[in-house]
């Protein structure tokens, strides 16, 4: 139902009607539903799929084993949290089992639900036999490093499909971003599952290396954000969602890559896991401010859509 | 699809006169709740769009005349009435990213949601390229045009077609609305009218609609997109990323364990 205020706003951007201002400058697209939890799961589920990708890096490596404990808490804590957010933000949370009612490879939201069923079930497993095996003389090493591995193969997947997940929908400043969205959003899974890592205390170099090249690329990032001067694009440099934007970009590239070349490694880590949060939020409401402008999926004329120019960016 | 009836609607604005009939027989017969009483100062629309509890909306589309198009007077502005529905995609985004199978094709070819699986997760919203279905927030679940599923299940038109007193709505086999829409062009182009045009985007990747309308001028007046894109087709490179990105992150962690794992 349309809200008083919501009204106001349209009719204060009414324009008239034009072949260049679509149906009195209304929006096309509807704005996404979705509340706090989706972009917070963006985060935390990134990180515990990033977090299982490193702690099977380092015990295949053979590196100190508090950072493999450490990596697979991040990991099941993360995947334990992320169930419940998403619950939180369905319309009928006591339907969350519906999820897994029929797999649709050609769903991302499908694809999503399965591949968090099966992290949390891996990331849980290798967390639970890792605990034992400090605490009992049970033989269960290796059904928890068998878990571990596979929770890092479906932790890729956590770490990068929440791109697919956006990027493959109506929404212009979303679907212009497709092919990058996965990418990105991993480098900044991969950035806060090392953060949490180098904060909980440990400094070993391969965390710095990791660190240093997702900085290096969410620089890039923001730099290739910054550069695109395409209409689909503009709620990610224009309004509060432009800011949000770029003080996410801020966070998660330059300054990092900064602070780690003056060695302040936990300053640096600290910056990360706050960029990627907000760089999470930033693209949602991004989303949201981009579903209000009818001038990319009507193709319309950007210098005459004066009406549509309106829609967005507040 | 052998046995299968692929049912349609055509929306012919011509005949269109803004009764609104279908907007209430809709609401009426599907009992969906109210939509806000409030006045929009947008001509006669106040519910604007479609939307979770707006089915069928008519536009009213004001604007200046064009001299000499379908014998328009140069003293009066035009005023055409267009009633919008769910388009009932060929390639639907919304049944495509359900992730609970709750939106279906039904065997008229129609597009449905199924209320009593439906879990409101949202997708639908953003990979509908015609922004119809939406999230009620009240209830919790995604809702739209049903196509009056239940009506044709025991071989009734929809309430709106039904309803409509002008004919402006034709409801039948897919097949023949779109030669009675081929028809009815051809019959308004030679009355002079030659800014009718058929809306049914075939050579989009939607691959054409089951609901489709004829409408004076553009389109776009309309709201109704030249282009429509279907979400699926993002999916390959979408995926092509996730494979970079995760070949990325797999081999980066060995390499940098690889060289400073111990230190």
């Amino acid at each position: 139902m349309i809200t008083e205020n919501r009204l106001e706003e349209l009719r204060r951007n009414a324009v008239p009607m034009k072949p260049e201002s679509g149906y009195y400058g209304m929006p096309l697209l509807k704005e996404p539903v979705w509340t706090w939890e989706v972009p917070a799961y963006f985060f935390v589920g990134g990180a515990a799929g990033a977090a299982a990708v490193v702690g099977a890096a380092a015990q295949i490596a053979g590196a100190d084993r508090g950072l493999v404990s450490d990596a697979r808490w991040i990991a099941g804590a993360g995947a334990m949290l992320s169930g419940p957010l998403l619950v939180a933000d369905l319309g009928r949370p006591e339907r969350f089992l519906n999820m897994l009612r029929v797999f649709k490879v050609q769903s991302p939201m499908s694809v999503g639900a399965w591949t968090l069923t099966a992290f949390g079930t891996f990331a849980s497993a290798a967390l639970f036999a890792d605990e034992m095996r400090k605490r009992t003389q049970l033989p269960v090493q290796l059904i928890g490093d068998a878990s571990a591995i596979l929770s890092a193969a479906t932790g890729l997947l956590m770490a990068t499909y929440t791109g697919v997940l956006i990027g493959a929908t109506a929404i212009p400043v979303w679907s212009q971003h497709v092919s990058v969205l996965p990418v990105h959003f991993g480098a900044s899974a991969l950035a806060s599952a090392v953060s949490m890592l180098e904060l909980a205390g440990h400094n070993q170099k391969a965390l710095n290396i990791l660190g240093l090249a997702v900085a290096a690329f969410e620089t890039y990032m923001g730099y290739r954000i910054e550069s695109d001067d395409s209409e689909a694009s503009e709620p990610l440099r224009r309004g509060m969602t432009g800011i949000t934007t770029r003080v996410g970009a801020f966070f998660s590239g330059p300054l990092p890559l900064l602070l780690r070349i003056a060695r302040f490694r936990k300053a640096a880590a600290a910056s990360s896991l706050l960029g990627s949060l907000i760089t999470r939020t930033a693209w949602v409401e991004a989303g949201r401010a981009s579903s209000r402008d009818l001038r990319v999926p009507l193709a319309l004329d950007g210098r005459n859509a004066a009406g549509a120019r309106n829609q967005i960016g507040k | 699809m052998a046995g299968r009836r692929v049912t349609g609607f055509f929306t012919d604005s011509t005949l269109c006169i803004g009764c609104k009939a279908c907007e209430v027989a809709c609401k009426e017969w599907n009992e969906v709740p109210d939509d806000g009483f409030r006045w929009s100062g947008l001509s006669y629309d106040n519910t604007l769009a479609l939307g979770h509890s707006t089915w069928r909306h008519v536009k009213f589309v004001e604007h200046d005349a064009t001299i000499g198009a379908g014998g328009n007077s140069p003293d009066l502005m035009t005023w055409q009435f267009s009633s919008d529905v769910c388009k009932h995609c060929e390639n639907a985004g919304c049944l495509e990213a359900c992730p609970t199978g709750s939106i279906v094709r039904t065997e008229f070819g129609g597009v449905y949601v199924q209320p009593d699986i439906c879990n409101g997760c949202g997708y639908c919203v953003v990979t509908c390229p015609f922004g119809v279905i939406d999230r009620r927030p009240d209830d919790g679940r995604a809702f739209k045009c049903t196509f009056c599923y239940d009506r044709q299940k025991v071989g009734l038109e929809p309430a709106c077609a039904k309803a409509c007193p002008t004919g402006s709505i034709l409801f039948g086999d897919l097949d023949a609305l779109e030669r009675a829409a081929d028809r009815r062009i051809a019959q308004l182009h030679a009355a002079g009218m030659s800014d009718a045009t058929i809306y049914n985007p075939k050579n989009s990747s939607v691959g054409g609609t089951h609901a489709f309308f004829l409408v004076r001028g553009d389109p776009k007046t309309y709201n109704l997109p030249p282009d429509p894109i279907v979400p699926v087709t993002l999916l390959k490179p979408a995926w092509n990323a996730v494979a970079i990105g995760a070949a990325a992150m797999a081999i980066g962690s060995l390499l940098a364990f690889a060289l400073g794992g111990r230190k």
